[in-house]
């Protein structure tokens, strides 16, 4: 299997105002030192709650910003490295679909001028050629070819979902991020959705990186997942493994909380306290060790690393030996 | 058995627009049981009527809509018969509510002890120092650290979780017997939102209360309800106790829902998912409203909608599949 995005400590960090008399002001650590992989064709999800930094990750990969140290890899070149012609390439290889389909559509273009937008502005293309496309693209996504001709507000959101879907795979991309493609859908057209996206990546061979809160989906959806907390990895590994049998006490955390799709699937719930600290000053060692029910002594000061236990890479103390 | 406490009888509300030319349906029907301290979970999309349905039980409907057919009993009471000063005394007292959004439903202008202490002031003539104790008691009961200092504090200042507490805690202010919570958990993160079906459980233990959840999500409904109801273009199409409709759902639409749900531990296959759309409820078509969806549609559905046929004990389904 052949690597198509590698992240390497990747970091973003956004500066706070300067206070008075110059004092340094820290910054919000967003991302702190994220390294992944996402294989080509494959989909990598990322879970972890608000603020835990997953969509300042996708930015980052979208190049919507630029990381304060580490690197992105992409088909094995740095994307530092690249100069304007590569720099536009990547932009085409790597296309996005959000959240909310009714804020991603512009409400006075044609949904055929929507889909053929990034055809106009990256290629010389001829206005037959460019209608010829947004039908094919159309019909992938499973819209009938006179949609084209209609406004965004004649269709319903998972319709408008589907566009969205079809304008990313204008440029026939490598890899598309998908930042929460469903949690605006209502539940019987998720399904839909999911679907399409899985059959897309057959057809294809897009790779995904599927960033969403709703934990089943990300587990049916990924071949790998990454979960973070407070802008670190603190459990990465194959999807499967890591959603089954969660090792990081904050994994375990999350997924004994996802709710059940049948009610005798009983979890142990493992309710934590507290929410969330401010990610400007994250706490010292292991940034989970305040709300943690297996912290030890040295979780406060040390900062344990990523490391291979059981199947997987776990940042936990606890697993130290198991390598 | 004791007496029901909220019991629906062929509810209907209807949105009418301004020339009366056309009629919305957004509950039709609806016929409910609760009990005391039960949970009833209502499910369906946006657009279903849940939260038409929730309003509808508080009388607080918008002037377009108008509960047109139907009966309402709560605690044995004619709650269509009361007067509107008399419902005053009912909403907050008796019958209290969660929003979705407590940003939305908390006043950023006043205290949190203000908000929390209200509706002791209005229900029960309590004085502003007791509605102040008994508001620092509420906090502490929805575990909301630094309770006296908290008090003092203004909406901003807290967290989603927090302020969703808060809101938790104005609605069991008075102990209600019934408490409606609509969509209560949408807004929170998932390891806040298991805190605070938690905390809701816990506190419907503790007072004996009876909860309706309103929720798009059956993952909530899985874990928090006794017994559900699948509302679907306005109508309850299936109801019945949590295990039975898990296990042997009848109407196609509740199944469909059931399997669409991901599954933890599945690897990347095929969901269940259900063509097409919901209807709009403006212009229902003859028959069935699921019918344009309906992997078992048959002739009959398009010339006339099922009633409800009892499938086995409190367990019933508008489908003509389930005819006796």
């Amino acid at each position: 299997m052949t690597t198509l995005l590698e992240a390497r400590n990747l970091t973003k960090h956004f500066p706070l105002r300067r206070g008075l008399f110059g004092s340094d002001p820290g910054a919000v650590r967003a991302v702190d030192g994220v390294s992944f992989a996402i294989e080509a064709g494959r989909t990598l999800g990322v879970v972890g709650e608000s603020g835990c930094g997953k969509s300042t990750t996708a930015k980052l990969v979208l190049k919507l910003e630029e990381p304060t140290a580490g690197e992105i890899r992409f088909e094995g070149r740095s994307l530092q490295s690249l100069d304007a012609a590569g720099l536009r390439q990547y932009r085409r290889s790597v296309q996005a679909v959000f959240q909310d389909p009714f804020a991603s559509l512009n409400p006075r273009m044609r949904v055929g001028a929507i889909i053929a937008e990034p055809l106009v502005t990256n290629e010389r293309i001829d206005k037959a050629k460019a209608s010829e496309r947004v039908a094919t693209l159309l019909d992938m996504v499973g819209l009938p070819a006179r949609s084209a001709d209609l406004f965004p507000h004649e269709f319903s959101g998972g319709q408008r979902q589907r566009i969205a879907i079809a304008r990313s795979l204008a440029l026939s991309p490598k890899l598309v991020v998908l930042d929460e493609p469903v949690s605006a859908l209502d539940v019987s057209i998720r399904a839909q959705i999911l679907n399409l996206l899985v059959d897309l990546q057959r057809d294809l061979g897009l790779a995904y990186l599927f960033i969403a809160h709703d934990l089943a989906a990300v587990a049916h959806m990924s071949h790998s997942i990454a979960v973070m907390y407070l802008g670190q990895l603190v459990e990465y590994g194959p999807a499967k493994t890591v959603a089954t049998d969660p090792r990081h006490p904050y994994t375990q955390a999350l997924f004994s909380a996802a709710l059940p799709s049948h009610p005798d699937e009983t979890r142990d719930e493992i309710i934590l306290t507290g929410e969330v600290p401010s990610p400007v000053n994250p706490p010292s060692g292991c940034r989970f060790h305040p709300r943690c029910p297996h912290v030890l002594p040295r979780c406060a000061p040390d900062v344990p690393p990523l490391r291979p236990a059981h199947g997987r890479e776990v940042a936990c103390h606890l697993f130290e030996s198991a390598s | 058995m004791s007496r029901a406490l909220l019991e629906l009888d062929r509810l209907s509300a209807h949105y009418v627009t301004g020339r009366g030319t056309r009629v919305v349906k957004a509950v039709d029907e609806v016929s409910l049981t609760l009990q005391k301290g039960e949970t009833l979970g209502v499910v369906g999309e946006s657009g279903s009527g849940k939260t038409t349905l929730a309003l509808a039980i508080l009388r607080l409907l918008p002037t377009a809509a108008q509960i047109v057919s139907g009966a309402m009993r709560f605690d044995g009471e004619d709650l269509l018969a009361k007067s509107p000063a008399e419902m005053r005394r009912i909403r907050g007292k008796r019958i209290a509510m969660i929003l979705q959004d407590p940003m939305a439903s908390l006043n950023p202008l006043f205290t949190v002890g203000d908000q929390v202490g209200e509706p002791l002031r209005v229900h029960e003539n309590a004085s502003r120092r007791s509605a102040r104790e008994r508001a620092g008691a509420l906090l502490k009961s929805v575990k909301i650290p630094a309770a006296a200092q908290r008090l003092r504090e203004y909406p901003h200042q807290m967290s989603g979780g927090m302020r969703q507490r808060i809101v938790g805690a104005i609605a069991i202010s008075c102990e209600p017997q019934l408490l409606i919570a609509d969509e209560p958990t949408t807004s929170l993160d998932v390891t806040i939102q298991a805190q605070y079906l938690k905390l809701l459980r816990d506190i419907q233990r503790e007072h004996g209360l009876a909860l309706i959840f309103i929720t798009h999500n059956l993952g909530i409904v899985a874990r928090m309800c006794d017994s559900v109801a699948v509302m679907y273009a306005g109508r309850v199409i299936e109801a019945g106790p949590v295990r039975q409709i898990f296990n042997m759902p009848v109407h196609p639409y509740t199944r469909a829902l059931i399997e669409s749900i991901p599954r933890m531990g599945g690897g990347p296959e095929r969901l269940t998912a259900i063509d097409g759309q919901p209807p709009d409820l403006a212009i229902l078509p003859a028959g069935c409203s699921f019918q344009a969806r309906c992997p078992r549609v048959m002739d009959h559905c398009r010339e006339e909608a099922p009633p409800a046929f009892d499938v086995a004990a409190q367990h019933s389904a508008r489908c003509w599949l389930a005819r006796p």
